[in-house]
């Protein structure tokens, strides 16, 4: 290298050191790092909640991380907190996910906390460490899982919502006939190939109400169980009947929320979450998209599975846990964990803080499902917040399924099998 | 080059010493490099060995002697996550090989626009693997990717080249050879470079024919440079891990599994104990597959 | 006669790699000038209007500028790392093809360990924390440094070997120390292979993925590669900032690429044949 050139490179360095030293200036202020997840909604709320905590908490800063989501997020969490090097704040699963990150060790107790009575008891037992003690405060609202629909094709072919599978094929059949896509699948995005089979848990628990404790315990399993199948027996139906979407092996999240938006595609199985999507996309759409709880067999036993919002946790090396349950305690009122995502106009499902009403107009889908709250039984929780047994690959065993690589049988016993090895894992007795 | 007048100018001097050749090239200078290497990369390494034997939750582990391995090798889909990484390999490594060197031909040939080949073949080098993989992800979209629209307007049905669990492994491999093939070229072109014109005068005058002049000049001259090859995009396929989990994730379904994404699956279900035995798994069936091929490439070497 | 063939078959590579090489980056561009709307559709079109100001807008100034932040972190672990390893690299690289010692052959075997093994990543963070360099740009840089040697050495040495052994020798008679001699003699010969480990190894480092994720965290840490998750998450992709996003980050590689351009063959005659 020659003189100047090494000159050059030393001088740019040394000026890019000073540049990075000034990104460092402490704060007067006790300072907080919170981790969020990436997505939109998530990132527009995190902004909205941390600019109106800061503006009623002058002498506390609140530095936002951005994360990735998914799988990936676990591995960073995980790594994180078994390293003490996790922020001060974080946002992470609820349920099954939330027992793998020994949540008595890394997180802040939070069940002495006056607003946990505000909490409703149903969000309260996702966030529940094995030894009873509460660690988390919700981060957004409850959601359905279950069948958006489109309206417009149900109104055109003169479909009313079906209660039974059997009746939902035979709309199916009518879709199709009429030269749109029954059904669609995108298995471009993975995660939401498991719809069909996690969305049926409500079917499963309303033939057998104590699977899920059975299921912890490694007393029942998928297996020569045609109820606790179901699932993967639906996704096999809808494939074999060529009920899907052409590109769904290719599709992702995006391109199967079009389809169902503009009327290409007339089910979409998913989380009420999405409608937040269809509202910013195609806001003149949106109360064309409904929402049905995934049907059983039996008209009189229907209602829908429901899943819980993620939480916002205190990671216990955190040198300021003082500021950050301030923070903890303004998502878990009305003002921080509801008014913003009001305003944000990203209501999705219920809010689980007591005092928190939904706004007058909610989209066509939101209040759908709200009807299921309003009746008696008729909703459940997934299984993921009532067992912490969850197996890692079954996001690619419904794809699997979903495009008829595999049967029903073969991946309900190797799903058995998956499982396992995640119970093991955790130390479950029984396993 | 300067070298060569450089060492014309010395000759005529008379040997050095041993012992001041020791000390003109100090142990030393291996230390800095030594101590970076063996802190930040043995230590760890070797000390996660021990949690191969654990059942290990990152808070705390708990002994289980070999269990993990016995797992690991009972996982279902390690076979095929065996043979896809073999398969990922051989096919990677094969076709950089056969490609480099034809571009390589090509582009040491009177060609017009040389310059302008060499930089747009080099250039897939220089995007993040990240990158390629969206950006091939969405091409080979099956209705409305470009690559099928394509085929299309030749009145071709194109496949699904990412969700066809037949295909799919060896559409990442083909992105893989897209990306890598620009490296392989440049080595090659360099090896063909350094062939002495010589060689081709001499088989000009046996009255060689151009097939002739390939097979027994150039491809056992360029031999070196396909050693380098070959032993670079080889452990670099059998390693092979963003490409595959930037495009398929191991799909659809388990279809295209490679050792290293099954063992960052266990990674990320949190089974960390499980996935350290895999990595150690990983890290003998490569040098049972490298260490032999690099004695070949090397022996072969020798004898010339 | 042989002009011709080769204005054909000339011809023919270019229209090849046109298809081949040149549409995937068309591609990559297109997708950076449309709006929203239309890049969700993924597909090979013109653009509707000219988005590519607001997209580039938005790509640099999302999470408080955090490319900025993430262009000014790449660029500095980039350079102080790539400049080490080749320091630290040619001194192996030239003990190694000079000296003949017994323990040569463990050095290889540990050097070839380096390419195959994966890193254990949280051994490695509990290490880094324990040295107070965990979330630092040091602790990246040396991170960087440890990972890649193995890479650099092999190219150094085989090249190394080709340099006639004279020339040192020379030097040491002339009474030269160890330093001066491989500093002032045998670096600057050096230079074809420097310049491809410039260019393989700030690629590689500056399109780095993995590593920074687990071993920087923090958003004043963000480094190029994290920046496209900005625009990718699980549950919504904005396409057309996501390419955007690529588009921006392949510039720096591609400088380095047009700057060293017509030396990168010439590094890699030496490295590749002889060794």
């Amino acid at each position: 290298m020659t003189m100047i050139k090494r000159r050059a490179l030393v001088g740019l360095t040394a000026g890019l050191l000073a540049m990075t030293g000034m990104v460092g200036i402490a704060y007067a202020q006790t300072s907080l790092t919170l981790f969020s997840p990436n997505d939109q909604a998530a990132v527009a709320y995190t902004e909205a909640m941390v600019a109106a905590f800061e503006a009623a908490n002058p002498d506390i800063k609140v530095e936002i991380e951005v994360g990735p989501g998914g799988t990936e997020r676990d591995n960073m969490v995980k790594s994180r907190l078994a390293t003490g090097t996790m922020n001060d704040v974080f946002v992470y699963n609820t349920g099954s996910l939330f027992q793998a990150i020994n949540p008595v060790q890394s997180t802040v107790d939070l069940s002495s906390e006056a607003y946990m009575s505000t909490i409703l008891d149903s969000f309260k037992q996702t966030v529940t460490a094995t030894d009873g003690t509460l660690h988390g405060v919700p981060y957004g609202q409850a959601m359905g899982g279950g069948v958006l629909y489109n309206k417009r094709i149900y109104e055109e072919l003169g479909l009313s919502v079906p209660k039974t599978w059997d009746e939902f094929m035979a709309n199916n059949a009518k879709i199709k006939e009429a030269g749109k896509a029954p059904v669609i699948q995108t298995f471009g995005d993975t995660w939401t190939s498991q719809l069909f089979f996690l969305a049926d848990y409500y079917n499963i628990q309303a033939v057998e109400p104590d699977f899920a404790a059975k299921y912890t315990t490694n007393e029942a399993k998928y297996a020569g169980n045609v109820a606790a199948m179901g699932g993967f027996q639906k996704q096999a139906d809808v494939y074999n009947a060529g009920y899907l979407n052409e590109d769904y092996g290719a599709a992702v999240l995006d391109d199967g929320l079009r389809m169902l938006a503009q009327g290409d595609g007339a089910h979409y199985p998913m989380l009420t979450f999405a409608v937040g999507t269809i509202a910013q996309n195609y806001p003149d759409l949106l109360n064309d998209v409904g929402y049905f709880g995934l049907p059983g067999n039996d008209a009189a036993k229907n209602g829908t599975t429901v899943w819980m919002p993620t939480a916002l946790y205190i990671s216990a090396n955190s040198p300021n846990v003082e500021a950050a349950k301030k923070l903890v305690a303004f998502v878990a009122s009305k003002e921080g964990g509801c008014d913003p995502w009001v305003e944000l106009n990203a209501i999705t499902g219920p809010f689980l803080i007591q005092g928190c009403e939904l706004p007058a107009s909610v989209p066509t889908a939101v209040s759908d499902l709200g009807a299921y709250f309003t009746a008696e039984g008729q909703t459940a929780p997934a299984l993921e917040f009532l067992s912490p047994v969850k197996g890692p690959n079954l996001e690619n065993i419904t794809v699997e399924v979903g495009s008829g690589i595999r049967t029903p049988e073969d991946a309900a016993a190797l799903y058995d099998e998956d499982v396992k090895k995640q119970a093991q894992q955790l130390g479950l007795p029984g396993w | 080059m300067s070298v060569a007048t450089a060492t014309e100018a010395t000759i005529g001097r008379g040997p050095v010493s041993a012992a001041k050749r020791e000390t003109a090239y100090p142990g030393w200078f291996l230390l800095p490099a030594a101590v970076i290497y063996s802190v930040l990369f043995l230590l760890p390494t070797i000390s996660s060995l021990y949690f191969s034997l654990t059942r290990w939750t990152l808070f705390d582990a708990t002994f289980i002697g070999f269990d993990n391995f016995a797992q690991f090798f009972r996982e279902p889909f390690l076979i095929k996550g065996l043979v896809n990484t073999v398969i990922y390999a051989v096919v990677t490594s094969g076709m950089k090989v056969v490609l480099g060197m034809a571009l390589a031909l090509l582009l040491t040939s009177r060609i017009i626009a040389r310059g302008y080949l060499r930089s747009v073949v080099f250039f897939p080098v220089l995007v993040s693997t990240i990158g390629v993989g969206i950006t091939f992800t969405v091409l080979m979209h099956p209705t409305n990717g470009m690559i099928n629209e394509g085929l299309a307007l030749l009145g071709v049905k194109g496949p699904g080249w990412l969700t066809n669990p037949n295909l799919a492994l060896f559409s990442v491999a083909l992105v893989d050879v897209w990306k890598g093939v620009g490296l392989a070229t440049v080595i090659y072109i360099a090896g063909l470079v350094a062939i002495p014109r010589d060689y081709y005068e001499a088989a000009r005058i046996d009255g060689a024919t151009p097939w002739q002049n390939f097979w027994f000049v150039t491809l056992p001259l360029s031999r070196p440079a396909t050693a380098t090859v070959i032993t670079l995009s080889f452990i670099g396929g059998l390693r092979t891990f963003d490409l595959i989990w930037a495009m398929t994730k191991g799909g659809p379904g388990f279809s295209s599994d490679t050792i290293a994404s099954v063992i960052y699956k266990q990674y990320q279900a949190g089974f960390f104990g499980l996935s350290t035995a895999g990595n150690v798994v990983l890290f003998i069936l490569i040098a049972i597959l490298v260490v032999p091929l690099t004695m070949l490439l090397n022996r072969k070497r020798g004898h010339e | 006669m042989k002009n011709r063939a080769s204005v054909i078959s000339g011809i023919a590579a270019i229209v090849f790699s046109f298809f081949v090489f040149v549409i995937p980056f068309l591609f990559i561009i297109l997708m950076s000038f449309k709006d929203r709307q239309q890049a969700s559709l993924r597909d090979f079109s013109w653009p509707n209007g000219f988005h590519l100001w607001d997209n580039l807008v938005a790509v640099v100034s999302t999470r408080n500028w955090m490319m900025v932040t993430a262009f000014i972190n790449s660029s500095l672990i980039t350079v102080v790392s790539v400049t080490l390893l080749i320091v630290l690299a040619a001194m192996v690289g030239f003990v190694l093809a000079r000296r003949k010692a017994k323990w040569n052959g463990t050095i290889e075997f540990l050097i070839l360990a380096g390419l195959m093994i994966p890193p254990a990543v949280v051994p490695t963070i509990w290490l880094l924390q324990g040295l107070k360099l965990f979330g630092t740009l040091h602790g990246m840089i040396l991170i960087q440094v440890a990972y890649n040697l193995p890479f650099s050495i092999i190219l150094y040495r085989a090249f190394i070997a080709t340099i006639p052994r004279e020339l040192d020798e020379a030097a040491i008679i002339d009474g030269a120390r160890p330093l001066d001699v491989f500093f002032r003699v045998i670096l600057p010969l050096l230079w074809p292979v420097t310049v491809t480990n410039i260019v393989v190894q700030s690629v590689g480092i500056f399109n780095d993925f993995t590593n920074p994720l687990y071993y920087l965290p923090g958003s004043s840490n963000a480094t190029v590669q994290l920046t496209l998750y900005n625009f990718q998450s699980q549950f919504n992709t904005s396409y057309n900032l996501l390419f955007t996003n690529i588009l921006l980050i392949t510039i720096p590689p591609l400088i380095v690429f047009l700057f060293f351009n017509r030396q990168i063959v010439a590094g890699m005659t030496a490295g590749a044949v002889k060794g």
